[in-house]
């Protein structure tokens, strides 16, 4: 039984798709029950990574534009976030503003990054974000004194959560006999984020914007030769990508309460890099699919600290260590095995998706 | 006056290191067009076998010259190793891929390097042990080690012989032939794996002796210390033209001089807004001045074409 | 014939260092003709094309387009003028299907964003429906009907040939340029290579085009120019040019003119 055909036949469809819908809906107490509430809080972080590769999909697997500075928009967005709901400047502004001004700010983020790179190939364009990338980490890092702005190392603490009238997602709340604990309130969110996230690269895959993107990819100067503005169209890519970025920013602030730079530096860069290129460049499900394996695995292999311990009788590789190196590892054997990803682009048929979504 | 030439014989001695690094990225972009990512990575493999190397040693009683050759040599020859292993394991396979790949792949190999350092040097900082009693003269109000004037002077030997190997030595000529045409060299009778291989190997060795020098300058060695130092010597490369050995001499000796001035007059020149501290921040300022402004560097040749 | 000018290049150079590629070239393309542009390899002919659709800035010189002066201006500023081009060595979008290629030459000539695209609103879906039918139909009219949705890159040489025309003629051009249409094709690929341009033309389209096939582009062009060491060396009716010494003597040498 081929399982993708279920999905593509007409009858079987819905049944396919409402299954999926169910078990992502059940899946946080499922998770819970198995596993514990610490693994609920993992697959809600994976969701939003899955928003910030797929963002990190529109520069790198669309238009082929190699960012190694990508998380410097996820802090911008968070930092947005967070000195304006956090007892930081004693202001206290709602989520329904910041979020959309947290992504307009990381848009603009994205322009200025964006605009000295054009002129850059592959190797220098990667560089050149990367070295913006750590700018902004100094900066953040260091933006506490003669006048504190991001409280430097120490981080902002105590970010509001995400409520609205007296209902908070920070607290725990019961319907329908089942109980929901502040991270599944975000995974909840998170899912609907995410899924929208998938809706909208699909939909810009599928369009002018997105051919025009895939067409700088494989050949920049025909795509100039044929009207394009490369220009403009790269810096779209930048903004939309950055986009992605701030949101899950504020997104990431207002659950976890704090930030500090410390999560945002080059190795993160470099891992939601990994997620979009092991997923396969440019396949929006292969990418989402690289999101939730990257953030879940590294902490699987967090067991292998007590199973080295009764294996070996001490724990000889650090796990984070161990992660990382494995990390490594595969973004070689990748590149030479299968450079094309986990789950290559598969040829989507042109004009026929417009006939079906209708 | 006494802080600018404080500084300024720092930012050379500091310089001439990121110089040596530098090379190694400017041959391989010379002959390959691929930022070797793994450099940095690869001299502070070379470094921390020093460390090693010394601190092994230091009891043996033996004059610090010899322990300074030992522990180069057993690092140079390390480091000759690993390049000449990435580029017949990670890179050479590559050769002929779209250009992200061989870049993901020097990622790649640099995550690896560094952590493969933390598993077996951990990833605290390793001190070096007390070798050289440090003595200084002075020159215009300011104060030049003998170690300072050590580094400088071998880093400006190294670099000279390179220069001269390159112009005059066969396979030098070979070098330089791959460089312009890979193919036409290959016809020519030139093996190009082996002069490709050797580019590496020579690369890596000499980063050896600059992880050496960085362990001498600032007494401590650590896993990660790569990065910063491959990032600036790049930056180095690139400010000077990369895939131009002389001008890997120049930007590197450019650069420190650069780094060493602004931090120094970064507090008077900010009011006081922005200290030290950010020092780090003008390498990549640089770079990007000269990629968006001058991308061929000061020494390379400038390209009118859109196309 | 239309007598009025649609392309007029005067005085164009442009050195590469100390070479010089193009040295006070001139030409000028009728309004409906198809030109021919020819001369040994290494003569600047493709230079020429780039200056001419903007991917090389000229040193000196002035380019008029439909009575536009379009001299340094961008690649996709000059396509927007109404110059759509083929290359030498092919430069499709091999990731994308042959449909996609051509739906990509009339991105010029829509205008849905990422607002239209993400909300998918009606415009934007009428938009693209009619973006994919003009490229359904110039996929017929360039007989590449049946391979809608191959990705370019596995295409038979000659279809890729074919492509690049679709794809170009998708941006609705006054001029269509191309470099070397006909390389590497066999008799009948050529012929029916002709064939369509010959339709093109008739459909309105002025032709500029370089080619070494001798008889493709005599036969079918109304003009000719003549390139040797940057320099035009003859411009004129193709059997006029045929028979200058001068041409002959840059195509095989001094002695036989």
């Amino acid at each position: 039984m081929n399982i993708a055909a279920l999905f593509n036949d007409r009858h079987y469809r819905w049944f396919a798709w409402g299954a999926v819908v169910l078990v992502l809906l059940a899946l946080p107490f499922i998770t819970e029950a198995v596993l514990g509430r610490s693994w609920v809080r993992i697959i809600a972080v994976s969701l939003l990574f899955v928003m910030l590769a797929l963002g990190l999909n529109i520069v790198v697997g669309f238009a082929g534009l190699l960012d190694l500075g990508y998380i410097a928009f996820f802090a911008v967005g968070a930092y947005s976030y967070a000195l304006l709901a956090s007892p930081q400047f004693a202001v206290h502004w709602p989520f329904l503003l910041l979020l959309p001004l947290g992504a307009a700010i990381a848009a603009v983020f994205g322009i200025l990054l964006g605009a000295p790179t054009l002129r850059l190939r592959g190797d220098y364009l990667a560089i050149v974000t990367l070295g913006f990338g750590e700018i902004i980490r100094v900066f953040l890092n260091n933006l506490n004194r003669p006048v504190n702005i991001t409280n430097g190392p120490q981080g902002i603490t105590l970010i509001d959560p995400l409520q609205m009238g007296g209902f908070s997602l920070a607290q725990t709340h019961s319907f329908a006999g089942l109980t929901f604990s502040p991270v599944h309130n975000y995974y909840f969110v998170f899912l609907v984020c995410a899924a929208l996230t998938i809706a909208l690269s699909l939909r810009l895959q599928n369009s002018r914007i997105g051919r025009a993107w895939v067409a700088i990819r494989d050949d920049e100067l025909a795509a100039s030769a044929m009207g394009i503005n490369t220009r403009n169209v790269k810096l779209l890519a930048f903004a939309m990508g950055a986009t992605f970025g701030g949101v899950a920013g504020g997104l990431f602030a207002s659950f976890q309460g704090f930030i500090s730079p410390e999560s945002f530096q080059l190795i993160d860069s470099i891992m939601v890099l990994c997620m979009v290129v092991l997923g396969g460049m440019g396949n929006v499900a292969g990418v989402a699919l690289g999101a939730v394996l990257l953030t879940a695995l590294p902490e699987a292999l967090r067991y292998i600290g007590p199973l080295q311990q009764r294996w070996f009788g001490g724990v000889l590789v650090d796990p984070a260590d161990l992660r990382m190196l494995l990390f490594g590892l595969a973004l070689v054997l990748m590149m030479l095995l299968r450079p094309e990803g986990l789950w290559p682009v598969r040829r989507r048929q042109a004009g026929k998706g417009n006939a079906d979504a209708g | 006056m006494d802080i600018f030439a404080q500084q300024l014989i720092n930012g050379l001695v500091l310089g001439s290191i990121y110089a040596l690094v530098a090379l190694g990225y400017t041959m391989v972009y010379g002959i390959l067009g691929l930022i070797n990512f793994a450099h940095g990575d690869i001299t502070m493999i070379g470094a921390l076998v020093a460390l090693t190397i010394l601190q092994g040693l230091a009891a043996a009683g033996l004059p610090a010259p010899v322990l300074l050759v030992v522990a180069g040599g057993g690092a140079m020859i390390v480091c000759a190793a690993l390049g000449l292993s990435i580029e017949r394991v990670a890179y050479r396979p590559l050769r002929r891929a779209p250009r992200l790949a061989p870049l993901i792949t020097a990622i790649g190999v640099s995550i690896l390097l560094q952590y493969s350092a933390a598993l077996v040097w951990g990833k605290q900082y390793i001190a070096l042990p007390k070798l050289l009693e440090p003595s200084a003269i002075d020159i215009a109000g300011a104060q030049l080690t003998t170690l300072q004037l050590a580094i400088f002077l071998l880093a400006c030997a190294i670099m000279a012989a390179l220069l001269w190997f390159i112009k005059t030595s066969r396979m030098g000529r070979a070098m330089r032939a791959t460089e312009q045409n890979p193919d036409v060299a290959g016809l020519m009778g030139v093996n190009t794996n082996s002069v490709i291989a050797f580019t590496f190997v020579l690369g890596s060795a000499i980063g050896a002796i600059a992880g050496l020098m960085i362990i001498l300058y600032y007494g401590i060695g650590h896993y990660f210390m790569g990065f910063m130092l491959g990032l600036k010597a790049f930056t180095a490369a690139v400010l000077g033209g990369i895939g131009n050995v002389g001008g890997a001499v120049l930007g590197g000796l450019l650069l420190g001089v650069i780094e060493s001035l602004a931090s120094g007059y970064i507090g008077d020149l900010s009011g006081g807004v922005l200290g030290s501290n950010y020092r780090d921040i003008f390498a990549f300022l640089v770079l990007v001045l000269v990629l968006v402004l001058r991308p061929s560097g000061l020494l390379g040749q400038q390209n009118g074409d859109r196309a | 014939m239309p007598a009025d000018i649609l392309l007029a290049a005067s005085g164009i150079c442009k050195h590469f260092g100390g070479l010089a590629a193009l040295s006070d070239v001139s030409i000028s393309v009728r309004r409906g003709e198809i030109f021919g542009l020819i001369g040994p390899n290494g003569a600047g002919k493709t230079t020429l094309f780039n200056v001419l659709t903007g991917l090389t800035v000229p040193d000196v010189g002035k380019l008029t387009f439909d009575g536009r002066r379009i001299e340094g201006l961008k690649p996709h500023a000059v396509a927007g003028h109404g110059i759509a081009r083929t290359f030498q060595n092919i430069r499709l979008f091999g990731s994308m299907t042959t449909l996609e290629n051509v739906m990509l030459g009339r991105h010029l000539r829509s205008n849905t964003g990422v607002l239209g695209a993400v909300f998918r609103t009606r415009a934007a879906v009428a938009e693209e429906l009619a973006i994919t039918r003009r490229a359904r139909e110039l996929l017929d009219y360039c007989g590449l009907a049946a391979r809608a949705d191959d990705l370019a890159r596995d295409l038979p040489y000659g279809d890729q040939r074919r492509l690049e025309i679709a794809r170009a003629l998708a941006t609705d051009p006054q001029l269509l340029a191309l470099d070397e249409p006909a390389a590497g094709m066999n008799a009948t690929e050529t012929a029916a290579l002709k064939a369509l341009l010959e339709r093109i033309r008739e459909d309105g389209i002025t032709l500029l085009l370089i080619e070494h096939d001798m008889k493709l582009v005599m036969g079918l062009s109304h003009s000719v120019a003549v390139l040797d060491y940057g320099e035009k060396i003859a411009e004129g009716e193709p059997e006029a040019v045929q028979r200058n010494p001068r041409v002959i003597e840059a195509y095989l040498g001094s002695g036989f003119a």
